[in-house]
């Protein structure tokens, strides 16, 4: 291997990563506040990638009828979990949030979709179809199951992950799409060539995290979401609902799935069960980061990006297979290194 | 006058073991009542139902409100707080954000600076270690910051689970001086403590909690001087 060659992988392998570190902080944003670790946040990725391909070939995309699928179904479930609480007074809160929002969304979209719109409002358009689906699959699944153990929380949402790849055959079929690059720029530094696109997920990444930092930093209901992950008693007996923050954070985790999406559509081929690879790696990032840190996670997806890179030049076939038996030792080391007891956990 | 807080035959189970039965207990405007009792009485129990973290059977009456089905962010939004006894700050946050937190359920922001304000001239210490993160606070600087961070809800109703627990004496002076204070600010105070003397000498009305049911209950100048309570709780004379 040459340093050129080296060059190259290694860009390669922080632009893979940089696409990987925005679904492992949504992954850590999800688990810290709610204690899921949600694994269809790879799923949630591609179908954003599948909505974009629909939106460009003038097609409205299957994500329209999940969403209205899925907003229906939770409607019912709000309003019969309030009925029981005989709380039916804030039956037309439920219905806003559960019901309208989200057929307004796919509403507006169906319409612009119409008028066949430049490629900026067909991203914002993905965006904006992509984001209720997390929130709402919280509502109908995790929100029941809200105090039970981590493991139960993980299990279901495995299970959840195979529903959502059932879901995603249904509504978007079985071909892979790719979309049309965002940027056709490119550029030479020292000798290595970068393309816009690759240069276009590191700034988005970064961009994002800076938000996401800003909006910890510097906001209330930032703050809340932090105080939510620190201590969940504490934040209730501050009134901040962790049912509420847990919405936020599916809305914002879900926004940076979506943005991944949409970064790796023009590079790889996705198709409607492309997302667990992408989730897994994600989250094996998210572990070498220890679960809990972002800067952790987004260290730990940049170099499983990397890793990736170089092992797919030695032996692609077996690239996953390098990948993944690296989380064997990082997870020895984690626990060695770390004197959590089981009962802190569950906490 | 009708009390702003009252708790009648109220039973709280853990599973089938009653840890608290048929207490009744109120608290008028403006008082500070204090539950006092040994380790085990039930008496975190009985804050942990006033709050909504544990369910329970009775009634609860909060400002002529039926509370007993609102959950615990209800209740808060309602401007009853509990400072509980593990303090459950914020150990990662800084003070400031801790205190910011505090002021979550009010709908008007207009008037946090100002509270904020208030909070930092009561605890200097506060202010002096605004940036710093929670966790490294000492035991009373703790105190004081669950304290402040509770003050910051402007409550009607604050509920103290032994604020003097773990505190060095001096400090638990302070902090009792610091409760008794709340008093000008119109703050009514359910104070449940195992120091009984302290919190006797602190509160206007008394009840004396014993495995999961009151005694005794009296004006807490008359609760000081009961023989039998000198005997069992304060040590003497």
């Amino acid at each position: 291997m040459t340093s050129d060659i080296a060059a190259i992988l290694a860009i390669d392998g922080i632009a893979t990563g940089a696409v990987y570190a925005l679904v492992a902080i949504g992954t850590v944003l999800i688990f810290t506040v709610t204690r899921v670790i949600f694994i269809p946040f790879g799923d949630i990725a591609a179908f954003t990638a599948l909505t974009l391909a629909a939106l460009d070939a003038k097609r409205f995309p299957g994500t329209g009828g999940l969403v209205v699928g899925l907003a229906c179904l939770a409607t019912v479930i709000e309003l019969i979990s309030l009925a029981r609480a005989r709380e039916l007074r804030l039956a037309p809160r439920a219905l806003l949030f559960y019901l309208v929002l989200p057929l307004a969304v796919v509403g507006i979209a169906w319409l612009v979709t119409k008028t066949d719109p430049p490629l900026a409002v067909r991203l914002v358009l993905a965006l904006m179809l992509i984001t209720p689906i997390s929130p709402l699959l919280d509502r109908i699944v995790f929100r029941p199951i809200a105090d039970g153990t981590v493991l139960l929380l993980l299990t279901v949402s495995v299970a959840l992950h195979f529903a959502l790849v059932g879901l995603g055959l249904l509504f978007f079929g079985p071909e892979g799409v790719r979309t049309e690059p965002l940027t056709s720029l490119s550029t030479e530094i020292a000798g290595v060539l970068i393309s816009g696109q690759t240069m276009l997920i590191v700034i988005a990444a970064l961009v994002f995290s800076g938000l996401l930092y800003l909006f910890f930093d510097f906001t209330l209901v930032g703050k809340s979401l932090r105080a939510t992950a620190v201590n969940r008693t504490g934040s209730r007996l501050m009134g901040i609902r962790p049912a509420r923050a847990g919405t936020v954070a599916y809305l914002l985790g879900s926004l940076m799935a979506g943005v991944s999406g949409i970064l790796i559509a023009p590079v790889n081929t996705v198709f409607y069960d492309s997302g667990f690879l992408l989730g897994l790696k994600a989250f094996v990032g998210a572990i070498v980061g220890g679960m809990t840190s972002y800067p952790g996670a987004a260290i730990g997806a940049v170099g499983v990006g990397i890793l990736e890179s170089f092992a797919s030049f030695q032996s692609s076939a077996l690239k996953d297979v390098i990948v993944f038996s690296l989380l064997i030792p990082i997870l020895i080391w984690r626990s060695l290194a770390s004197l959590h007891s089981e009962e802190e956990i569950e906490e | 006058m009708s009390a702003m807080f009252s708790m009648t035959d109220v039973t709280i189970c853990y599973g089938n073991v009653e840890a608290v039965r048929n207490v009744t207990l109120s608290v008028e405007e403006g008082q500070i009542v204090t539950v006092i009792g040994p380790n085990g009485a039930g008496k975190t129990t009985l804050l942990m139902a006033a709050i909504g973290l544990l369910s329970a059977r009775g009634q609860m009456v909060f400002q002529g409100n039926d509370i007993g089905r609102i959950d615990v962010e209800g209740r808060v939004d309602r401007r009853l707080c509990l400072v509980p006894e593990k303090r459950e700050l914020f150990s990662d946050m800084t003070v400031a954000d801790n205190l910011l937190l505090g002021s979550y359920s009010l709908r008007d922001r207009s008037g946090v600076q100002k509270t904020l304000d208030e909070v930092y001239d009561r605890f200097p210490r506060l202010k002096e270690r605004q940036k710093q993160a929670a966790g490294t606070l000492s035991g009373g600087e703790r105190q004081m910051l669950a304290l402040g961070r509770a003050l910051m809800a402007k409550p009607k109703l604050l509920m103290l689970d032994e604020p003097s627990l773990g505190l060095a004496p001096l400090i638990v002076r302070e902090i009792f001086r610091t409760i008794a204070s709340l008093r000008e600010l119109g703050v009514s105070i359910l104070l449940v403590e195992q120091n009984a003397r302290a919190a006797l000498e602190t509160a206007d009305y008394g009840y004396v909690l014993e495995t999961g049911e009151i005694v005794q209950s009296g004006p807490a100048k008359d609760l000081i001087h009961d023989p039998k309570l000198i005997t069992a709780y304060l040590g003497g004379h």
